[in-house]
């Protein structure tokens, strides 16, 4: 128990600093690769606690997918000239009053419910977590994933698919004077539209439009 | 100190989504850093979802779990889209100028 108590503080202790600069870091670059050791520690915690895989998951989506696409664009759109500006300092401080009393009072108001409901101390398992049953957590999650929730897994991918054609379509650009395939236009095209039979008079030559 | 129970982790949660929440507020130069807090607010949801689902021996938490990782995955790509658009037209993602929706 000692263990799991002091790699839980080690974790959650990397994680909210991590969380705090990724809010206040001045560099966008330095606020991802933040962003990338809160996911880190989120997924050993979960790890810890047993939902190994949802932790693998989280690695996998979030470090893999989400925050190299934001590096991505971070480095795409050049956005670190800006940060020696002086406005942006004093938009920090006009909105720090608003912004921390905002946060404190959700912060106070979660930990009023956390504190005021009565829940046992320990986890009910924690002892004997699933590492020495017969089910693995995956396997588990898997036998409900695909029987009782398969409707909204695949309104799920439902979902990625709707935002991917979402995402290409915002950032597809038409490019002029490249020529393009256009299926239709090229299979409907007949004989009589596109050859003509021209009578060409001796000496004079023939003239075509383009 | 040493029995960590849920309480702990509500808590760990409940610090992450305030400092996200707190990220959208304080957060005035780039709209990069907004979607960031957004993905901090969707983990933090994330913990206690996968808290509780341990906590009640009860893997429906960690289903529900796994398609906010869907969604926080979908939203991140489509919010980078906008931004990458905007970024075309504009030339600039600073907060302070995006005013177009002002009137």
């Amino acid at each position: 128990m000692l263990v799991h108590a002091l790699f839980f503080y080690f974790f959650s202790t990397i994680a909210v600093f991590s969380a705090i600069m990724v809010t206040i870091s001045r560099n966008t670059v330095y606020s991802v690769f933040f962003l990338i050791l809160v996911f880190a520690s989120v997924s050993a915690l979960f790890i810890m606690i047993g939902a190994e895989f949802l932790g693998m998951i989280m690695l996998i989506v979030y470090v893999g997918a989400v925050a190299v696409l934001f590096l991505f664009v971070v480095m795409m759109l050049n956005v670190t000239e800006q940060k020696n500006q002086q406005s942006s300092r004093k938009g920090f401080f006009n909105f720090i009053s608003v912004g921390s009393i905002v946060g404190a009072i959700i912060f106070l108001e979660l930990l009023v419910v956390i504190g005021g409901w009565k829940y046992k101390g320990n986890f009910i398992s924690l002892s004997s977590i699933n590492f020495n049953s017969d089910i693995s957590n995956t396997h588990a999650l898997g036998n409900v994933l695909y029987t009782d929730y398969i409707h909204l897994f695949q309104i799920s991918g439902m979902i990625l698919l709707v935002a991917m054609i979402g995402a290409i379509t915002l950032t597809f650009r038409r490019r002029e004077n490249v020529k393009r395939q256009d299926y239709f236009n090229q299979i409907k095209r007949e004989r009589a539209e596109s050859v003509t039979l021209v009578e060409v008079e001796s000496g004079k030559g023939v003239t075509f439009d383009d | 100190m040493t029995e960590i129970g849920l309480g702990h982790y509500l808590t760990l949660a409940a610090i992450i989504f305030a400092i996200g929440v707190v990220g959208i507020f304080l957060n005035r130069k780039n709209v990069i850093i907004i979607l960031m807090s957004i993905e901090l607010i969707l983990v933090a949801v994330n913990i206690n979802l996968v808290s509780f689902s341990i906590y009640l021996q009860d893997l429906t938490g960690q289903v529900f779990a796994m398609f906010i990782l869907t969604v926080a995955a979908a939203e991140a790509a489509v919010g980078l889209a906008i931004i990458v658009a905007y970024y075309k037209n504009k030339g600039s993602i600073h907060v302070e100028q995006i005013s177009s929706l002002k009137g």
